[in-house]
Parts: C-alpha cells; structure tokens; sequence
C-alpha cells in the first residue's frame, strides 16, 4: 500500500500518528518534527522516500506531473540567473557560485537550479537541524521570515557558503522552504579570503551562524544587518550577496504561490514528496543503465605540509600529515549502491575537514555530470545511496572543534577516485563518452587582503580556481582550463574584472604546459596567471593547493596530473626595471626546472618551492605571485597516443619538448617556421624501443612487494607517511586487518600515533556537537 | 530511445567519432545494445578467437579462454596475467618511481610529487610492455584490487544474455 503523505490518516505502523494533540504549522496539522519522522518511518519500513510505493500523480497524470517539474525548474533556474546580478562579487557574478533550491515541509530538497548544487543536501540539513530542535516553537517559524545558516557543525561544506532558508506558506500552513546559498568572499576569519589557511579550529573560521532568524515580514532586522556587517572585512559584497539570496528566494516564493493558484496545492503537495521518489527510483535505473554490478576500490590522497616555517600555527598543528580517503563503491543486483569509506584518516589541526552532508551532497555535483545529467537533482539520490564515512574521520569529525574553512581541498582529492571506479564500469559496458580519468586538484587558491586599490579593508579570492583542467576521457582528451568539478559551469573571470576587484596586475596568463597528465587522451591542461601587487597597502597573501602529492591519478594507464608548487617574488625592484625599459617577468613560468623569471630580478626574494600551502605573507606593491591551476590526469597508455596529437600539444605549448620522446615516444622536430613536425619512422621505433626498456627496468610485482614489506617491516617511510597510516588503523579496524594481510605482516608489528614523534592532539581527547545540552543531532550516513 | 550503428560505435571506440553523434550519446539515454556491438567489434580486432567477456581497459580484458573455459584477464597482446577472480597487478611487471630523479623523468621538478609522500607504480604486461594502469599512492600502500565486477549478474540479469561457460581456476 501507499503511505499517505498528509497528516490524520491511517498509516500502518505509523507512531508519529499517536500525538496529535500538538497543532503543528505544517499542512494537515503535523508540527514539522512529526512530519518529518512519519516521512522517515515510512521511508525506512518501506524503501521508498515518504512510503511512496506508487506515485499517483505521476503514474495518473503524467502531463500535469511534467508541466510542474518543467515550470517550477526553469523558475528556479531563472531566479539564479536573476538574483545573480544582484551580486558585487565576481565570485558570484562572474563566477556564478549561487545556488537556490526548493523543499518540502520535511526539508527534503525538491528541484534545485544550476551552480553550486552541493548545496542540495547542505541547506536541507539545515532545515531539517531545525525541525529536530524545535525552532518551530522557539524562535517559532512563520510566513515573512527569513533564516540564516552556515554552520558547518550541522552539514554546511565551509563557512563561506552563507545559507538564507525561506518558509513558504500557503493558507496559513507550512508547505516547504526555499533556500539560497552565496559563497562570500571573506567571513572575518583569522586570514581573509573565504578560505583562509591560517586557523586550525572552528574559533577561527570567522562568522558563524546556526539556523538564525534574521528577518521577519519579508524585512531584515536591524540588529543582524549591524552585527553582521562588522564580523567581515568585505561588507559591500557580503550585504549585496544577501539581497541576491533573499531575492532569489523571494522570487521562488512567488512562484510556488503561482503554481499552487494555477494547478492547485493538492497537485503541488503531491509533487513536493513524489518528485524526490522519482530522484531515487531514477538513480536506480541509471546506475543499472550504466554501470556493472560488482565492487570497485579507489582511493584519494592529499598532502598537508604544516612544518614549514611559512605555516604559521600553533605547535601541535605544526605537523606533516596525509588525507587519506580509500573507498569501495558495491553496486548490486538490484542497482542499489553503498559507499563505503573505512580507513580514511582522522579530521586534523587545519581547514579541510568536512561534515558527512558536505561529502555526501557533493557527489552529487559529480554524478550529475554522468551518471544522472538530468535536471531532477533532488534528494532522491541521497535517499537511493547508502554511505558509511566512520566517525572520527576526516568527512565525518568528533570534534567540535575543527575547522572547515577550505573542505574542497580534502573533498575533491577524495572525490577524484570515484571517477576512476565509476570509469571502469563505462569502459566495461561501452559507454566511453562517459569515461573521466578523474578531476583536476581544484587549485591554487590566491587569497589576502588588507587596504585595497580603493583604499578599503578588503578580501580576495581569486576564482581563477573555477577553470582547471578536466580529467581524460577514453575516447578524446580532456578540457584544458574549463571547469571545476564544484561548479559544473565554472569559467576563469575576465582579467579585467578580476583587476577593479583585487590589486594586483596581470603580468601574464596562459595554459600551464605539461600540468595534464599524459596518456593516449591526456589530462587538460590548467593555466597561470602572473600577478603584481599594485596600489595596495598592509597587504598580505597565502598559497592554498597540492604540492607533495598529486591528488588526481591517471586511468586504465594514463599518468596522474602534475602537482604543485609556489612562485612568490618579494623585493623585486620592477618598480625601477620598468622605468628604465628592461626586461620583466611577463608570460607564465613555462619550465619550473628552468626558469626565467628569477634572473630577471636580481636582488629579490623568490620563493619557489613545493610548499603549496602557506599562510599570511607579507606583500608590498611590485611583489609577484604566481597563481598555478591545475591540470587533469590521463587515460590510457600515452604510447597510444596518435603522433599528430603530440604534435598538436607542442605546438600548442601544451607539454615541454623534452617529455614527448620519454612518455609518449615521439620524435618530432621543429622546421624552418618553428613548427613541430612528427617523424613517424622514428616514433615507430622508439616506440618499440621504449616497451622493451619498460619490461628491461621493471620486475615482477611480487618481487618487489617483498622489499616493500622489508620497508614496511623497518618502518622505513616519512612520518607523515606513518601517521597517516596510524590515524587510518585506529579507526578502520578492517582496513588495517586488510592491510595487515597483505603485506603478512607479523602480530608484534604495529603503528601507533603514540609511537611517532610528533603531536597527536585530538587522538585521544574530543567532544562531539551531540554532547551539548539540548542539540540533537541529524544522523545522515552510517558510521 | 536511440540506437548507433555499428560504424558509429566503431569510431567511438577510435575517438574519431562527430560531435554531434557523440553529443546524443551523452546526453540521450542510454543504447542498451551497445555492450553486445562494442564487444563485436572489439572481438573482430583481436589476433586472438577466445570471448571478450569484459573489457577491463582500452587493451585489458576478461576473456573465457576457448580449451578450458577458464576466463582469465589478458592483454590484447595475448598474455593471460591470471585468473579473473585475481588481481593481475599481482602478475604484472611493475616500475616504481620512489625518488626525486626517477619522478622527474615524468615531469619537471617542482611539478613532479615529493617521493616521500607519492610515489607511482607503473604496471606493464610482461609480454608486450603495454602500460595498463599507474597507481600513484604513499610508500607502503597496498596493491589495489580496483575492480571485482559480478559479471554473471551483468550478463543474465541486467542484459538477459548467456552467461559465458566458466571452469573453475
């Protein structure tokens, strides 16, 4: 049978049905608490969202079904687009990091718009943090209000992400919320930008607000316009930002009113609960479309290099540590899928954990650039995957404590693997158009502040970020400098917007050569940009990307991206070179190896090296810093690769000359115009030659893992290689049974944190947001 | 729901095929017969008569090998690594790139890892030297056994087609 979604009617086994004394606010008379556990009871006794066994309006008038997905989809979408312009930021308006999506009463997500639609399940936690804790009495819930969030403790993804939560109302009762999220460009962190490196915990992430009330009758209040305002460096954009929030939930508002007049709230209610069942019921069906039952294991690292004397911190943050995030996705005979994450690494003394809604919800940005591209992304995918992240984890923190300020850094490193498994099922089936290698790191991030080209306190965070380069595909290479995998519509910014929003001239941009990774379809290639401090005053600037460790592998043979590494230049007198004519650094910085900046500068003081990470610099007018996005890994053998492409890539400055006759055994060289011709008779026998010295150099993989467990045995590796391991162990019992296998290691053998050198706050001794008086805490994964 | 004939599956898997059929492809659902003509065309290239069961890779596959039934996982080149219910990492030959110099034959310093955090592990067949897989993770880390697909399932229930015979290993 069908379990009904109104209030006071039979439903089976239904205890929320008991305690009907309270008059509650949302249609039928539930308060939103007894609504929301009724839905999940019948969601859980049922397998379908809200007990929908059948969807009545769907099955029985699949037209009017459309017609509401299509209008109040295009109306959403058309409420971004609007909003949108509203917005100072260029990392809103140019870069289009908005996002608006639309609930039901249980604050189960509905439709969403494009942009950044991580933000499906994040404000929905949201609401739903606000259903289990009662706001409903107090501060009481009502049409005209408007709340605000991005508390990360209860599933935002960093608190740059600032959540304005709608009610939507019709006759005097709840029917839904509408939510909008702006990724503001400073939240008065200790660093500014909106994802500052310096602060190892919470305290230090900046404003912080949990589910507020901060208007009523459509008005915001005084008092939060005034505090507001003050606990930021950029108050014109954050103020603007939020106008463009309010006005795209406003603008959604009005639509569902318009909706409900036209089609009827009866049609419309029905709707809100069966379009999320649909979400669910769709993933299905194109996981069994797509892919191939069984079990596939990835896993994702990231490097975090804290002892560094540029990593100003406290001592027991001032540690080298690894992410660690192996998954195994099972997909079974009946197309549901479970991801399990058992033996990812322990949340640490940075910004980059993540809250289980954070890396949940932003699969979704993933999937639904291959496994469900439709425009119904709701929360029925959510409901259709079963997640484990253990506690204590990284994506799953026991600590209130912890910070989260750039989440991403950890979240796309751990994400990218998941292609690669996903991949081997398209290749698998012969759907190769779907095929990614994986993702690009999504960095560096420029961030500083302080007087800006128009002498006021100010952020920046240059979104350049927004267009790295793509992973490969099995069957054409990847983008270069396109996308993002957290904004599947991102785009680089005009320079000369970026110029009137930060102090600090464009000396260069263009395609980073040799940051994809190789392979018969390589990696796209990201870019640089070569920046000068310029009329700005008490200014500062940090690095925030991958250095040690190349977060995102090569596939099926293609080699991973390359990774990172900082260009700062202090003392420069350019000031003087450029008065007097001479030479300066222009362009990118083609060849790290061999570069032609430094000798342009003498005097200065240049910072090149694999520290990617930094915290607060000091920067002086004519100062440079070179801003590095990366690349995307590669698929297949790049000795595959048709000879021409690799004279394309030449050309094009995609790779360094002396990498193409070593990876892709080309011979090439330039004519009379400087145009890389191929040789085809010798790249034929160099290639040849190559495979022969491959099976010459390497040695049965079984040969080699006997000196590796001789390693392992001696404990011969860096420490951050050991705690990684040792944070891993204590937690995921089974990963470390399975590594233990593995190598045969012997009982008396063991990793423990307390053995390593180094600090281990936080290994022992935390407390958990649940452990506050009166929270109650939305559980969302199995842990 | 849209079909593709066997030319334009043959160019997919060639990379040569247009934009505006790929385009459909991506975004049209999917062909539930293209597994049956991709696995055609793949098994007319082969210099070899045994069953593609499975590609595992754009030169790797499971295949039922015709004497015995047995489905191992095989190179195009020929070489069987083992059997398919194993990891063929384990039987391949493999190159391991653990310090500066050798990561830098890969790409130049700075934007080649730090050897004390990454390493990679390049896997070849041992017979032809193709490369099928490069892992990049910490020193110690175990072989990944990425891929144990239920291909009798994938067969008889998700695509109704015969199970290819299988011996036992």
């Amino acid at each position: 049978m069908n379990v009904d979604i109104h209030a006071n009617r039979p439903v089976a086994e239904d205890p929320a049905q008991s305690s009907d004394s309270v008059i509650g606010i949302v249609r039928g008379g539930e308060t939103l608490k007894q609504h929301r556990d009724r839905l999940m009871v019948a969601t859980k006794s049922t397998g379908h969202y809200a007990g929908l066994q059948q969807l009545p309006l769907r099955e029985n008038h699949p037209i009017l079904y459309n017609k509401l997905f299509s209008r109040l989809r295009a109306g959403i979408v058309n409420a971004r687009e609007t909003a949108k312009k509203i917005a100072a930021s260029p990392i809103v308006e140019q870069e289009g990091e908005l996002c608006f999506s639309l609930y039901n009463a249980a604050g189960d997500c509905i439709l969403t718009s494009t942009g950044i639609i991580i933000h499906v399940g994040t404000m929905g936690a949201a609401i739903k943090y606000m259903i289990e804790n009662g706001w409903e009495e107090n501060p009481g819930v009502a049409p005209g209000d408007m709340f605000c969030n991005n508390d990360c403790l209860i599933g935002n993804v960093h608190p740059c992400d600032v959540h304005t939560i709608v009610p939507i109302f019709w006759e005097g009762s709840l029917i839904g919320w509408v939510g909008g999220v702006t990724h503001v460009i400073d939240t008065g962190s200790v660093g500014p930008g909106s994802m500052s490196t310096g602060q190892v915990q919470r305290f230090g992430d900046g404003y912080s607000i949990t589910c507020r009330k901060v208007g009523t009758n459509d008005t915001l209040s005084r008092d939060w316009l005034h505090e507001s305002q003050r606990m930021v460096r950029t108050t014109r954009y954050w103020m603007l930002d939020e106008r463009t929030r309010i006005a795209g939930c406003h603008m959604i508002r009005k639509l569902v009113e318009d909706v409900i007049a036209e089609d009827g709230i009866e049609n419309y209610w029905k709707f809100a609960y069966e379009s999320v069942e649909h979400g669910r019921q769709g993933l299905q069906a194109r996981i069994k479309a797509m892919t191939v039952p069984g079990k596939y294991r990835q896993v994702g690292f990231v490097d975090v290099p804290y002892n560094h004397e540029d990593v100003r911190v406290p001592d027991y943050a001032k540690v080298d540590t690894i992410m660690h995030a192996p998954s195994e996705i099972t997909i079974r005979a009946d197309a549901t899928w479970r991801l399990d994450f058992e033996g990812s690494s322990r949340w640490g003394w940075h910004t980059y954990n993540a809250h289980q809604v954070s890396f949940t919800s932003g699969i979704w940005v993933m999937m639904t650039q291959s496994l469900i591209p439709t425009e119904l992304i709701n929360d029925g995918a959510a409901y259709g995957t079963e997640f484990r992240l253990p506690k204590g984890t990284w994506m799953n923190p026991d600590d209130r404590r912890v910070a989260f300020s750039y989440s991403w850094h950890f979240l796309v490193s751990a994400w990218t693997a998941l292609w690669r498994g996903l991949s081997r099922s398209y290749v698998g089936r012969g759907y190769l158009e779907e095929v990614n290698a994986g993702n690009a790191n999504t960095s560096n991030w420029l961030q500083g502040g302080g007087f800006n080209q128009y002498d006021e306190i100010h952020a920046v965070n240059s979104f350049e970020t927004a267009a790295v380069g793509t992973g490969a595909c099995a069957m054409k290479d990847g983008l270069d400098h396109a996308a993002a995998i957290w904004n599947p519509e991102g785009d680089m910014g005009d320079m000369e917007i970026w110029e009137l929003a930060e102090p600090l001239i464009y000396l260069g941009r263009q395609v980073k050569t040799n940051s994809g990774g190789y392979g018969k379809y390589r990696g796209g290639c990201g870019f640089e940009s070569l920046r000068m401090v310029w009329n700005a005053n008490d200014w500062t600037m940090y690095f925030m990307g991958n250095g040690h460790v190349t977060s995102d592998w090569g596939l099926m043979g293609g080699y991973p991206s390359a990774s990172g590494y900082r260009f700062a230049a202090h003392n420069t007198n350019l000031k003087a070179l450029i008065a007097e004519g001479k030479p300066i650094p222009l362009g990118g910085d083609d060849d790290p190896e061999n570069p032609t900046y430094d000798a342009l500068l003498p005097g200065a003081v240049i910072k090149r090296d694999k520290q990617a990470i930094t915290t607060e610099e000091m920067f002086a007018d004519y100062d440079l810093y070179l801003n590095y996005l990366r690349g995307g890994p590669g698929f297949g053998d790049p000795l595959d690769r048709e000879p021409r492409r690799v004279a394309e890539d030449l050309n094009g400055r995609y790779v360094l000359p002396r990498f193409v006759e070593r990876m892709y055994g080309v011979i090439a060289s330039q004519d009379a115009e400087g145009t890389w011709i191929v040789d085809e008779a010798a790249t034929k026998a160099k290639r040849l030659e190559i495979r022969k010295e491959r099976i010459a150099k390497a040695q049965p993989t079984r040969e080699w893992m006997k000196a590796e467990r001789g390693r392992i045995l001696r404990k011969d590796a860096a420490t951050q290689v050991q705690q990684m391991f040792a944070s891993s162990f204590k937690l995921g019992p089974r990963f470390e049974a399975e590594f233990r296998a593995f190598w045969d290691l012997p009982a008396d053998w063991t990793m423990l944190e307390d053995d390593l050198e180094i600090p281990s706050y936080g290994a022992k001794h935390h407390m958990d947001i649940s452990e506050l008086p009166d929270v109650h805490v939305v559980q969302f994964v199995e842990e | 729901m849209p079909t593709y004939t066997r030319t334009k599956v043959a160019e997919l898997i060639d990379g040569t095929i247009d934009r505006e059929t790929l385009h459909e492809m991506l975004s049209a659902p999917k062909d539930l017969e293209r597994f049956v003509t991709y696995i055609d065309i793949l098994q007319e290239r082969m210099s070899w008569k045994d069953k593609i069961v499975l590609p595992y890779g754009p030169k790797l596959y499971c295949v039922q090998v015709a004497a015995t039934k047995q489905w191992t996982i095989r190179c195009e080149c020929g070489h069987d690594f083992c059997d398919q219910s194993e990891n063929w990492k384990l039987h391949a030959l493999i190159n391991v790139r653990d310090t500066q110099e050798k990561l830098e034959e890969v790409y130049p310093r700075l934007m080649a890892p730090t050897s004390t955090w990454q390493v990679y592990r390049e896997y070849f067949c041992p017979e032809c030297g193709t490369l099928h897989e490069v892992e990049a993770p910490t020193p110690w880390y175990p072989v990944i056994h990425d891929f144990e697909p239920d291909i009798e399932t994938f067969y008889r229930d998700w695509l109704s087609l015969p199970v290819p015979e299988r011996a036992a290993a």
